[in-house]
């Protein structure tokens, strides 16, 4: 993308000059394109549709190749997003092309939520490159946009109108990014039902406000065609990568028991005009009016919810440095504010604990005291029972060392008396 | 058509890396034939190229020349002659009393010219006052002041919330600087301009009025100040350093052998030969402008414009107001906290959060004699 934007109408001061001779800056046009050559491109497509409605032929179909997409399951409990770079190379323009796949989508048995992930993503993509534009050091032309440039929007070939889910996505999704609509498998309508369907499908996203991408009318070169495009709306495209021989040609088409539905012919298929508008004549608006149109609004609308604002409350301008180190400040004051609090709450609960534990401690003192004072007790008591016993003990020996006594002393009583017995019986 | 083609990888859910190439033939289309039944490989992505060229033309160039030099080296008429129209108005001999402005003066004149479709916003800035006076120290801060003073305009709308769709570029993209041909050497006020300057502008030297230099004192003098300049360590355009590739680098090369080219400017015609030319007539003969043997005049016009112009644009751009940015968003920086973070982000996210403390307590040993007297209990 050219990083110097010019001037769009001539300034009102500004004298126009005839030159003399030729000059040469009619080369410039040659050396930004030379410039561009040398950089590359780059186009992300979102495609959002349910499963199995066509996206990926479609696209395979579009570029003329295999992307290997397998198929998803129906069983996804959520909306996915599956998103695959590719670089390809026609004569000598590379284009680094991002697909992006809805998996799942229209699945689940609440759709309440689909679109969100879709959103988000794109979200998501903003927010990388707004990162990467308010960076010190910063790297633009060399930064690979992931932003969507268009975004395919396949409605199931009902025949009757759009589906509630559809337009409820389509209302989150057209201020961010640029919607096409288109039928999928327009090989299931009949022509007259086509024309109906086609005519019910804009005046209900007419109805419902919802705005999809009108091709540029601005330039004369390509006006006309795009005012006839943007009458076709939404494209009836059937994707096929088989060929079928028709006449002695080989042609993209879908081979029916009852005929060959073309690809590329214009009366079966919306698809030339879709491959025609969307990659021939209005890739670079599409690039254009995201970036133009659908960045600046989120860049907008992130900015100034984070509070930055051109001018302050006295009207005055007020730069987004400022504001940003404003916001800085009082962020590091509230900082500061929590971190005491912290610190705050921090020293009362330490002092509660060390409160806390001292009760504790004093508790146990008290009862290490009174069993302390206990054991004593029952020391004291033990002590005076043993006194009694040795009391007794030493009683009852001295009673047992009497009793011997007494009895030592009566028997030699005894023998005293037997002998005085003796005595006497003899004498 | 795809020569080659790479899957690279994801943000998303899942997917692998993997390499198909195709073997089909490019088959280039012109834009506007309706692609025949038999070629089924054609896709339009070539087209991107024709489709940029229109939103070009449509949107129109700008481009910002800074003339630089002292007075009578004849910049307004190179300036006449580059452009084939009088973009600069030769500085009247003003009166006697007011003939040398007190400062350098900046003045900007801007055109409007078109030339098969293209519409360019052409701005030439003239210095009048620069190197005229007696003394000439600083003389080069006014200019210097007005080109940051456009990068600042610049970053100013860039950062804006509500910002214009195509912000009006003033920048400076390229800065002449003439050098009068005495034939010896630069002059201590060249080499300081271009010293200071070559950091923030593209600086494309010219020796002025090379008519009165022969070829031998001109290819002498051209040494010289290539010399004086390599050894200064000014880095005049095309930059070495901003080369992308080894073809780059030898379309330059061939150019930085040539620099700084010798000019003879002229908006009067002479009959030559039967052709009508820019030249300037003396009695010895017709200097022809366009004739490069007689001087480079064409050399400097076919890089100033017809191949070399986007380029400047775009170093100027990327390059140069890119330094003045990240200068500038890091003086702010430094200026209002002590520690300048990384980036200005757009989230203040807090890298400086206090950690939490554990709120476990660490009393003074408390704790572990109540633990050692329950396990003794």
């Amino acid at each position: 993308m050219a990083s110097s934007d010019v001037a769009r109408q001539p300034d009102k001061g500004v004298r126009s000059l005839s030159l003399a001779g030729h000059v040469g800056f009619d080369s410039l046009p040659d050396q930004l394109v030379n410039k561009s050559i040398c950089q590359g491109f780059c186009f992300n497509i979102l495609c959002i549709g349910e499963t199995g409605i066509g996206k990926s032929t479609l696209m395979d179909t579009l570029f003329n190749t295999n992307f290997e997409n397998f198929e998803s399951s129906h069983f996804e409990p959520q909306v996915k997003l599956r998103a695959q770079t590719y670089d390809l190379q026609e004569s000598n323009v590379r284009l680094r092309l991002t697909v992006v796949n809805t998996v799942g989508f229209g699945d689940q048995m609440n759709k309440q939520e689909s679109y969100q992930p879709v959103v988000d993503y794109i979200d998501r993509q903003f927010e990388s490159y707004l990162q990467e534009e308010l960076k010190i050091k910063r790297s633009l032309h060399n930064y690979h946009d992931s932003r969507v440039h268009a975004c395919l929007y396949f409605i199931s070939p009902s025949g009757h109108s759009l589906k509630s889910l559809d337009l409820v996505t389509m209302k989150k999704l057209d201020s961010k990014v640029n919607i096409i609509p288109v039928i999928a498998k327009a090989d299931t309508i009949s022509k007259s039902e086509l024309h109906k369907f086609k005519i019910k499908i804009m005046s209900e996203l007419v109805s419902n406000g919802v705005q999809i991408y009108q091709f540029p009318l601005d330039d004369e070169t390509v006006a006309k065609v795009n005012t006839t495009m943007n009458g076709h709306l939404p494209f009836a495209v059937v994707g096929s990568t088989e060929e079928v021989a028709v006449g002695n040609k080989m042609v993209k088409a879908r081979q029916y028991p009852w005929g060959v539905v073309q690809v590329e012919n214009e009366n079966h298929c919306d698809f030339v005009k879709l491959r025609e508008m969307l990659i021939c004549v209005n890739m670079e608006d599409l690039r254009e009016q995201t970036h133009t149109r659908h960045y600046e609004l989120y860049r907008r609308c992130k900015l100034e919810e984070l509070g930055f604002k051109d001018t302050d409350s006295e009207c005055k301008p007020v730069s987004l440095q400022q504001t940003y180190e404003a916001k800085r400040q009082e962020f590091l004051v509230e900082l500061q504010k929590r971190e005491d609090e912290m610190r705050q709450m921090f020293v009362q609960r330490v002092k509660e604990k060390e409160a806390e534990l001292k009760d504790a401690e004093r508790e146990l003192q008290g009862r290490f005291e009174q069993l302390k004072r206990l054991h004593a007790e029952e020391k004291a008591a033990l002590e005076e029972k043993k006194r009694l016993l040795d009391e007794d003990q030493s009683s009852f020996g001295k009673r047992k060392a009497a009793a011997q006594l007494l009895q030592a002393q009566s028997l030699t009583a005894n023998g005293k008396k037997d002998k005085d017995r003796k005595k006497k019986n003899d004498g | 058509f795809c020569l080659l083609q790479q899957c690279l990888g994801t943000h998303e859910v899942s997917c692998d890396l993997y390499m198909v190439a195709s073997s089909t033939e490019p088959q280039p289309q012109a834009k506007g034939e309706k692609t025949p039944i038999s070629d089924t490989s054609y896709v339009g992505i070539d087209a991107i190229l024709e489709q940029m060229r229109r939103k070009a033309m449509k949107q129109g160039f700008e481009f910002n020349v800074m003339v630089v030099g002292q007075s009578g080296l004849g910049k307004s008429t190179l300036m006449n002659t580059l452009f084939k129209s009088k973009v600069s108005r030769k500085s009247v001999q003003p009166n006697v009393e007011e003939r040398i402005p007190k400062t350098v003066e900046i003045k900007s004149v801007s055109h409007d010219v078109e030339e098969k479709g293209v519409r360019m916003k052409l701005t030439v800035i003239d210095t009048p006052g620069f190197g005229d006076q007696i003394n000439n120290e600083n003389c080069w801060q006014p200019i210097m002041k007005f080109i940051n003073d456009q990068y600042e305009t610049y970053l100013q709308e860039e950062i804006n919330i509500n910002r214009k769709k195509r912000i009006p570029d003033t920048r400076v993209h390229c800065c002449i600087y003439f050098i009068p041909p005495t034939g010896h050497c630069l002059r201590p006020l060249d080499v300081e301009f271009m010293r200071h300057l070559s950091k923030v502008v593209n600086i494309v030297p010219v020796i002025a009025k090379a008519d009165t230099l022969t070829l031998e004192e001109r290819d002498s003098f051209k040494k010289t100040i290539r010399e004086e300049l390599r050894a200064n360590g000014i880095d005049v355009y095309p930059q070495k350093e901003f080369d992308e590739d080894a073809e780059d680098r030898m379309i330059n090369d061939k150019i930085r052998e040539m620099i700084p080219f010798a000019v003879v400017g002229s908006d009067q015609e002479y009959q030559v030969n039967g052709k009508r030319i820019l030249g300037r007539k003396t009695k010895w003969g017709t200097i022809e402008v366009e004739n490069i043997a007689h001087c480079e005049f064409a050399y400097l016009r076919d890089l100033l414009i017809r191949t070399h112009m986007q380029n400047i644009k775009d170093i100027t751009c990327s390059i140069h107001y890119e330094t003045y940015r990240v200068r500038r968003l890091n003086e702010s920086n430094i200026l209002f906290t002590s520690n300048p973070p990384d980036h200005p982000a757009v989230q203040p996210k807090a890298n400086g959060q206090p950690e939490e403390q554990p709120a476990t307590p660490q009393p003074n040993g408390v704790a572990a004699q109540h633990e050692a007297l329950s396990h003794e209990m």
